[in-house]
């Protein structure tokens, strides 16, 4: 594997080798401690961003290894007008692996062309956050113990995307209708040929009590023309324990984080709340990824 | 009746849609040969009403498998020693390359000027073209798809 650019990107064979290794990593994290000694891992960061990059750092240090690099453009050279091509041909002379992040869609596709390092998008604008979905995936596994046979509510495109290669999966999508997923994504989930269909709700109480995975979104400001609609579905999705009070024991609540208020901090202690142990298992996931896309695992 | 002289040597762009001529001229960069190129607009043609041709006296170097990414109905002759040697039939092609511009906003080549504008063919039924940076499906006004 050269570059990650989208989640697509892995076959659902290297997906398991990914959690195999991120799995025997979370068991004997001695074992790796030493594993990338003098690698360096660049963090490209245009954009801010707290989760993303430091996950990424603290994975390299975790496998003993270094970390470089920017967090914001107005750090960088970025803000000499420097292009994001000419900064990763530079930073290429000093990283192993670069870790990138750029407010602008199909940056890290452009970065990668000129890269001769392996490059990790680690988020292009809205379009592709491949850690995000591997970290979805990694919770699911670690969590449910298989990533078919699943009901998921709510979820973010790309894992809708990335799930439907698993058999037996279905997608219940909650949303006020401004906020529809795309057609294309429904095609995506009709033409795969193991995911057993979607249905779409507006409520999420009519059908909390049948999902195995809720996975919350922050309603997006940027998405709406105006905040009077903005400010009216931002509140209508709140969990809480009484919502709660339908779902399975067994359910778990999933979400990429930051939350503004779509969850409330009640919610937190809810052992089906697992959003913060997912931020645990992105660290591990993103360690497994760098070790394979070195080349030392 | 214009009279425009017949190739030796070159290439003639035919069933071009009327008033297209100059696009396909400028795409194809004929403006930087030095040899003789005929543009004749508006030919009465029993199968179109009228069309336009181009007459180019030389080889050109140009993807001319890029027209077809503007038109499938065109057809592009090879002429040598007076006659034609060869008949390019257009499909649309796998790749197009800074034919068309990404309109998307939040596209990468919207503020990285040196990257070349470059799209795949990601459905060929429908005839859809995606930017190989952000996805996105590109705007475009061709004419004369064969599958539509």
């Amino acid at each position: 594997m050269k570059h990650l650019l989208d989640p697509m990107d892995l076959t659902t064979e290297e997906i398991d080798r990914i959690l195999e290794l991120a799995d025997q990593m979370i068991a004997d994290p001695d074992a790796y401690a030493e594993l990338c000694r003098r690698k360096k891992l660049a963090t490209l960061f245009f954009e801010p961003s707290t989760r993303t990059r430091l996950s990424f750092e603290a994975a390299m240090l975790e496998l003993g290894g270094d970390v470089i690099g920017f967090a914001g453009a107005d750090n960088s050279s970025a803000a000499k007008g420097e292009s994001v091509l000419d900064t990763v041909r530079t930073v290429e002379n000093y990283a192993d692996i670069i870790a990138m992040r750029h407010p602008k869609e199909g940056a890290a596709k452009a970065a990668s062309m000129k890269a001769h390092v392996p490059l990790i998008n680690a988020g292009d604008g809205g379009h592709q956050h491949p850690t995000q979905t591997l970290t979805d995936l990694m919770t699911i596994h670690a969590l449910k113990g298989r990533l078919g046979d699943l009901k998921f509510g709510r979820t973010v495109h790309s894992l809708i995307r990335a799930m439907t290669r698993y058999p037996g999966n279905r997608f219940i999508f909650i949303s006020p209708k401004e906020l529809k997923v795309p057609r294309y994504v429904k095609e995506d989930v009709l033409r795969s040929e193991g995911s057993r269909g979607y249905k779409q709700f507006e409520e999420l109480d009519k059908t909390i009590g049948d999902l195995d995975i809720l996975y919350m979104t922050r309603v997006q400001a940027e998405r709406f023309f105006n905040e009077e609609d903005y400010i009216r579905l931002r509140d209508s999705y709140v969990l809480n324990k009484e919502k709660l009070k339908k779902a399975k024991d067994d359910m778990i609540i999933m979400h990429p984080l930051p939350r503004v208020n779509e969850i409330a901090a009640e919610v937190d202690d809810d052992p089906r709340a697992v959003y913060f142990e997912q931020v645990r298992y992105g660290k591990y996931v993103r360690m497994a990824l760098i070790a394979k896309m070195l080349g030392v695992a | 009746m214009l009279s425009v002289d017949s190739l030796e040597k070159g290439v003639v762009i035919d069933h071009i849609q009327a008033g297209r001529s100059m696009e396909i001229y400028q795409l194809l960069n004929l403006d930087a040969l030095d040899s003789c190129v005929a543009i004749i607009k508006n030919v009465k043609s029993n199968r179109m009403g009228r069309k336009d041709i181009i007459k180019i006296e030389d080889r050109v170097d140009t993807d001319l498998e890029a027209l077809g990414f503007l038109d499938q109905n065109i057809t592009v002759n090879i002429i040598e020693d007076g006659s034609i040697t060869r008949k390019m039939k257009l499909t649309l092609p796998e790749r197009v390359r800074n034919i068309i511009r990404c309109r998307n906003p939040r596209c990468i080549t919207s503020v990285e000027s040196s990257l070349p504008h470059e799209f795949v063919l990601a459905d060929p039924e429908r005839g859809v073209y995606r930017c190989i940076y952000c996805e996105q499906e590109a705007e475009m006004h061709r004419h004369g798809s064969r599958r539509h």
